[in-house]
């Protein structure tokens, strides 16, 4: 009995609070629990899938913290999981899974924009929230936000920049290692990256390939690129998995301190290789916030929180972008000299 | 007894008892949504796999399957990008995929060369005419009266539209192998090729047609994957090849060829499928996932070759007789993987 008439009370609580939200903007909502910024409250208990472009992946693991973060906030469930291999196919049977589990909303990076599109309007038919983090899907009819670390525009105008910071004013050939020749992510940031080079006239950029996000083939195209350009200058990886096996490669290489390096990667992995001079700069992102606000953007959908005007998260209020972009800011640059303080 | 109880009829029994246990340790595993979504998801390789049975069966793999796959998914998205209607692109995407089948069969029979080492070179080649077809950029501009197909179900049923195609297929290749000379042929090209010679099969006609029925079968599982999807990408269906071959072999076809069964097939392909839907919903750890499939199939292949060992040891004069008698094998092709081999 008590249970039920407590429920009943926060249901009446949580009327009156969204009748309220009208006239009192100032959003303090003084609900107890977490206030949406239009006065909506978020439900407790709801359950959370997360899943991942693949498990195994630092990254996701890392977004993954986050989001227990969020969840723990919000007295949400979550889970993440996810498939071996990064694949729109293999991430189709576990968008499956949700559906069957009856979750109440599901956070998700694409591992392939269009392939899981059929599969996701599968689940919102079903009535589950979906919300993108990290990788967005093509069609944004699909999910009803996305959560972005930062824009292509800050990502391609920065890696440009680290590259010409760490081959100095004399310049060079550079050359692009990237993740797979289909991810659109990477992608992005390349053609940000092109078209910036023009205001590097001393950088030449030679090559393109792509290391699949697989650390052997990483390498083996890393030190491809060596041996075909023998006055190759810089390397720009934008993946994680291509910064940390291309330093790996050159650390070891008689190429060590000759051929800057710089792209994104996880300061966990990178360290070593910023404090023996392989790498000057590199950057990323906290992949943490993605899975927190991700889960807040999740949890105020599922729990009918029309988030058009933006929501709060961690005591910071998030807009909702042209076409529900969420963006949680400029990418964070790692040196020799703050690289310690970051545990992902 | 040993006859009585091969592999191949454990398979259909094992299916059911995982449908069974599955349900009642879980009833959203029976539920008709996701008992839709396996048959769904395992389409493709379904399809694919009616023919490589053939394939195996004769003695032959085919590696490049899934690269014809991916090639008719590429041709018809570039066809549709630069602007030929659907309906026609995925005709000659399927066309596409029946002429890969004929390079594969002219290089094998007409030029003798090993479909091991041919087809690890079309797996190749086709794979690469794919990203020289759509390079990065996938397409996904296909309309969703199309795509529903794919993905969608028949209205007010848990009846997914590829279904009924899948169904076809099996009682066609059920009764192709089982029920027409064209079935004894290949059962026979299996045992000796150079005997069935002798017995004046069409052995390079017969290998021929099935390299080029699995060109067409792998160019229905693109046209499938596509529109499932929703979307035509250079690396689609990659490594299908290998799950393809794993859940015939899985099925009890010998890899030497000769022996096997079309419901052997069939039964591992829905086994599989629903054995990886149970342990996903009983949040079994996606590492853990490829190990038990691993495990399960070297279990496949390890049991019968044991029991047939054990058999030889017991009774070793009733195995010779009856490797002697040539009429045995023959009549049997229900034999096991890596029997009297």
């Amino acid at each position: 009995m008590r249970p039920r008439f407590l429920g009943a009370l926060a249901a009446a609580a949580a009327v009156l609070l969204t009748l309220t939200s009208c006239a009192d903007d100032s959003g303090g909502g003084g609900g107890g629990t977490t206030p949406g910024a239009n006065g909506g409250q978020i439900k407790s208990g709801l359950k959370i899938a997360v899943v991942p472009k693949a498990v195994n992946n630092p990254y996701f693991d890392a977004a993954f913290t986050g989001a227990k973060k969020a969840c723990g906030e919000i007295g949400a469930t979550c889970e993440q999981l996810g498939p071996t291999e990064a694949s729109g196919s293999a991430q189709a049977q576990f968008i499956n899974t949700v559906v069957q589990q009856q979750y109440d909303a599901l956070v998700i990076s694409a591992a392939d924009a269009n392939s899981v599109v059929p599969a996701l309007k599968q689940a919102k038919a079903a009535g589950i929230t979906v919300v993108t983090y990290d990788a967005d899907v093509a069609d944004d009819s699909a999910r009803s936000a996305m959560v972005r670390p930062t824009t292509s525009d800050l990502v391609g105008k920065s890696l440009d920049k680290w590259i010409s910071d760490a081959i100095g004013p004399q310049g060079g050939e550079i050359a692009i290692l990237s993740a797979a020749a289909t991810a659109e992510n990477q992608n992005a940031w390349i053609a940000v990256m092109k078209q910036d080079l023009a205001n590097y006239p001393q950088l030449k950029l030679v090559d393109t390939v792509y290391g699949d996000d697989d650390a052997a083939k990483s390498a083996e195209k890393a030190s491809a690129l060596l041996q075909s350009h023998p006055n190759l200058k810089g390397i720009i990886a934008p993946t994680t998995v291509g910064i940390a096996a291309t330093a790996q490669y050159l650390s070891g290489s008689q190429y060590k301190g000759k051929v800057a390096l710089t792209g994104l990667g996880l300061p966990s992995q990178m360290k070593a290789y910023v404090k023996d001079g392989t790498v000057k700069t590199f950057g990323l992102w906290d992949p943490a916030m993605l899975g927190y606000l991700g889960v807040y953007a999740a949890a105020n959908v599922a729990s009918k929180i029309d988030i058009k005007g933006g929501f709060e998260a961690g005591g910071k209020k998030y807009t909702l972008e042209d076409k529900g972009l969420v963006t949680v800011g400029p990418p964070q640059e790692f040196t020799a000299q703050n690289v310690d303080s970051f545990t992902f | 007894m040993s006859r009585l109880l091969t592999w191949d009829k454990i398979l259909p029994v094992l299916l059911v008892l995982t449908l069974v246990v599955g349900t009642s340790l879980d009833p959203r595993f029976g539920r008709g949504n996701n008992l839709a979504f396996v048959v769904a998801d395992i389409g493709e390789i379904m399809l694919i796999a009616f023919a490589m049975t053939l394939v195996i069966m004769t003695g032959e793999i085919d590696l490049s399957v899934a690269s014809i796959a991916a090639l008719t998914s590429c041709v018809l998205g570039w066809l549709v990008r630069h602007g030929v209607p659907i309906g026609l692109a995925v005709v000659l995407g399927v066309a596409a995929g029946v002429l890969c089948g004929a390079v594969n069969g002219f290089l094998i029979t007409a030029l003798g060369l090993p479909s091991l080492a041919v087809t690890i070179g079309t797996l190749a080649l086709f794979r690469g005419l794919c990203w020289a077809l759509l390079g990065d950029e996938p397409v996904a501009s296909y309309p969703e009266s199309w795509t529903r197909l794919g993905s969608g179900r028949f209205p007010h049923t848990y009846i997914p539209y590829v279904a009924p195609v899948l169904i076809a297929g099996a009682i066609v290749f059920t009764v192709l192998l089982h029920f027409t000379r064209s079935g004894r042929w290949i059962v026979a090209i299996g045992q000796s090729a150079e005997a069935a010679t002798f017995a004046g099969i069409p052995v390079a006609r017969v290998k021929t047609s099935l390299f080029l029925l699995s060109g067409f079968m792998s160019a229905l599982a693109g046209v499938v994957y596509t529109l499932r999807f929703a979307s035509s990408r250079p690396d689609g269906a990659v490594g299908y090849e290998l799950l393809v071959i794993a859940a015939v072999l899985f099925g009890g076809v010998s890899i030497f060829g000769g022996a096997g069964t079309m419901w052997g097939v069939v039964s591992a392909v829905l086994f599989l499928g629903a054995l990886r839907s149970l342990l996903l919903l009983e949040k079994v750890p996606p590492n853990a996932l490829n190990i038990i499939t691993g495990g399960l199939l070297l279990v496949s292949v390890i049991v019968p070759a044991a029991v047939t060992a054990l058999q030889r040891r017991r009774k070793p004069t009733r195995n010779k007789e009856s490797s002697c008698d040539p009429d045995s094998s023959a009549r049997s092709p229900q034999r096991l993987p890596s029997s009297s081999r």
